[in-house]
């Protein structure tokens, strides 16, 4: 296998080899596992300076201006310049803040993204380590972005802060049921929890058998990530910043890496659980290609949540928690019992592909004419309450 | 390698601060959460005999999930009584709470 | 003393350090954040005991689930967060009765005999988690207490939303 097929591999059994000579095979095995996470972690730290530039652009073009332009050709060092600001700026620690809580949320924000990563398979063999839970472990570390926004707010020791954590609670647990439940959708087509095996079967893309499945794990995951419409958690015109209102220099930096390496990681994610991940053409005989195709799907998705983010208006709270509760919830729990069923009635049959589908679409036309007869009828009470005021007093 | 007995320590005095963190605090919050610390000491131990007892079998797997079962219901119900009884009494100190008592 | 040794060494003195601080910490917030360390702890010891599915299930349960709504609660009851004594007047007899329990539980593990024995080997390819899953819904296996756990699971979330409910005015 020649450097240029796979040259991760050809890197790293140089690297063992070099280290192999030196070194007992136990601390060999040891420094090339630490490099390897150096390695995936740098990448993601790395790939979030692109990122804040590729974002900026593009909600530049859709608000119909130009965006950064001046550090570097089409402004590509702008971030370079924003993190130089960043770090020479004062840090500033409030009074009465929790100092230790305080300085850790931040790291903790950066570490619960970057612990995804670890499983994120770039191509084949390319993957940090091939968990044979990696689905459930990826639900498991994001529980840890939860902890780090209630640290934030809570030693912050700052009203605002204290709210916008709070508001974070409330959000980023609930939008986790929806997301968990289609998370759980690809694991039962795939028959596996492991990231790999995803890909592997992935010859039709999970998004053909389970569209709605797909949109509503994107929909969830915007929310989890607290980007806009459901960036409640740090609504400047309500909570002034939420939970990082008393955060400067470098520790804002982490936090806003951290969101931004976050809504990538989504689109990674997406791509990984229902677009196919690094499969293509070529892939599994040149492995450097796998990571392009699994880029540039997961720039799809990436795009699709800038889309959202730059059209939609923030949503009212009370509209938020309806929204999962009453809508994301019940789909995505028809949704899965829907394809165990199915998938396990045309099982090994050339009907599954089909079936799964037809399933999906009964579900989205059900679940869309219960919902228009429920807002139909909350419509009418409205009227009703119009026409006669007094009738408003009885209700609560 | 590790002989049993490490983890059967660990577990053992892992129950005892549980334990007197249950007797000892006043906040009815922090006695949950030395509920929380003992339900995990026999956990250690439940895998811990499983796996250098009988490694072949499932059995304590299925135990752990169900004791994870138990302490989630019971931190939900119990932090829902918590909550009721602070917006009545505007205490969540254990001892306060003794309008049952005779 | 291997690696291995050193890992659990350095976890197990973790869990009881966390755990001790838990119990004697009088800002209930701070006792929370050290519950977290205390449970992650004893998922690394899962690991050690090679039982993965164990530890991540117990990071998303614990972790993410149970101790966020004990912070939460906390803050809720915020009145509270920095009490006047954390322990109640009978700490003394409390501290007696566990050190009296911990004693009492080294001593039996120190005369049972089976305690020296080291862990056999484990076949590391096989699936706990598919085996686990199997178990739980398997009429010969663990079917049973698996629906009573489900029905245990709706009946706290039902009753936790009827307690924690504000009561209606006029009733």
């Amino acid at each position: 296998m020649s450097f240029w097929t796979d040259p991760i591999l050809v890197a790293n059994e140089w690297f063992t080899g070099l280290l192999a000579d030196l070194l007992p095979e136990a601390w060999a095995t040891l420094i090339s596992t630490i490099v390897g996470v150096v390695l995936v972690s740098s990448f993601g730290l790395i790939l979030v300076i692109f990122l804040i530039w590729l974002e900026r652009k593009v909600a530049a073009r859709f608000q119909d201006r130009i965006g950064p332009n001046r550090a570097g050709p089409y402004g590509l060092l702008q971030t370079i310049a924003d993190i130089v600001k960043l770090l020479t700026k004062e840090d500033s620690i409030p009074e009465k803040a929790d100092k230790l809580t305080f300085n850790l949320a931040p790291i903790v924000s950066m570490i619960a993204v970057l612990l995804i990563w670890a499983v994120i398979p770039f191509a084949p063999g390319w993957i940090g380590t091939d968990l044979n839970v990696g689905v459930l472990y990826i639900a498991a570390v994001g529980s840890f972005g939860i902890l780090s926004i209630l640290m934030a707010g809570w030693a912050s020791n700052n009203k605002y802060a204290l709210l916008g954590a709070f508001r974070a609670v409330a959000q980023l647990i609930s939008y986790e049921v929806p997301m968990l439940l289609t998370l759980l959708v690809p694991v039962l087509l795939a028959r596996s929890m492991g990231m790999m095996h995803m890909v592997e079967v992935q010859s039709t893309w999970f998004i053909v058998l389970a569209p709605v499945a797909g949109f509503i794990f994107l929909v969830s995951s915007i929310a989890e990530v607290g980007r806009t419409p459901f960036d409640l958690i740090e609504a400047e015109s309500e909570i002034v910043a939420g939970y990082h209102t008393e955060y400067t220099g470098m520790k804002f930096g982490l936090f806003f890496a951290a969101e931004f390496l976050h809504a990538f990681t989504v689109g990674v994610l997406f791509a990984i659980l229902y677009l196919g991940g690094w499969r293509g053409p070529g892939a599994v005989e040149y492995p450097i290609l796998g990571v392009v195709y699994l880029m540039a799907k997961a720039s799809i998705g990436y795009f699709i949540v800038m889309w959202v983010r730059s059209t939609l208006p923030r949503i009212r709270i009370d509209h938020m928690l309806d929204l999962n509760w009453k809508v994301l919830t019940p789909i995505s729990l028809a949704l899965l019992i829907a394809t165990a069923v199915l998938d396990k009635v045309f099982a090994e049959t050339a009907l599954r592909a089909p079936a799964l589908l037809a399933g999906n679409v009964v579900v989205l036309l059900l679940s869309w004419a219960l919902l228009r007869g429920m807002s139909r009828k909350a419509r009418r009470e409205r009227q009703v309450f119009k026409k006669r005021p007094e009738a408003r007093a009885v209700q609560p | 390698m590790i002989p049993l007995s490490w983890y059967l320590v660990l577990a053992a005095l892992l129950f005892c601060i549980g334990l007197y963190g249950v007797l000892a605090r006043k906040n009815a919050v922090a006695i949950l959460m030395g509920v929380e610390l003992m339900l995990n000491a026999v956990n250690i131990n439940l895998v811990a005999f499983w796996r250098y007892f009988t490694p072949d079998l499932i059995a304590a797997h299925a135990f752990v999930v169900i004791v994870f079962a138990i302490a989630a219901a019971e931190v939900a119900v119990g932090l829902a009584l918590i909550i009721s009884i602070y917006r009545r009494r505007k205490t969540v100190a254990a001892d306060e709470i003794n309008l049952m008592k005779w | 003393m291997t690696a291995m040794q050193g890992v659990f060494l350095f976890t197990a003195g973790l869990i009881l350090w966390a755990a001790f601080m838990m119990v004697t910490r009088q800002n209930l917030v701070h006792a929370a954040f050290y519950l977290i360390l205390a449970l992650f702890g004893v998922s690394i010891i899962f690991v050690l005991l090679d039982a993965g599915f164990l530890a991540v299930v117990q990071v998303l349960v614990y972790i993410g689930a149970i101790s966020i709504i004990m912070i939460f609660a906390v803050m809720l009851t915020r009145g509270d967060v920095i009490e006047e004594a954390p322990v109640n007047k009978n700490f003394g007899w409390a501290l007696l009765l566990a050190a009296l329990f911990a004693f009492g539980l080294i001593i039996l593990i120190g005369q049972w005999p089976a305690v020296a024995s080291l862990a056999g080997e484990i076949d590391t390819s096989r699936d706990l988690a598919a085996e686990l899953g199997v178990a739980l819904v398997s009429p010969e296996g663990f079917v049973i207490p698996f629906e009573v756990a489900s029905v245990l699971l709706l009946a706290a979330l039902v009753g936790a939303l009827m307690v924690a409910r504000p009561q209606k005015k006029g009733k």
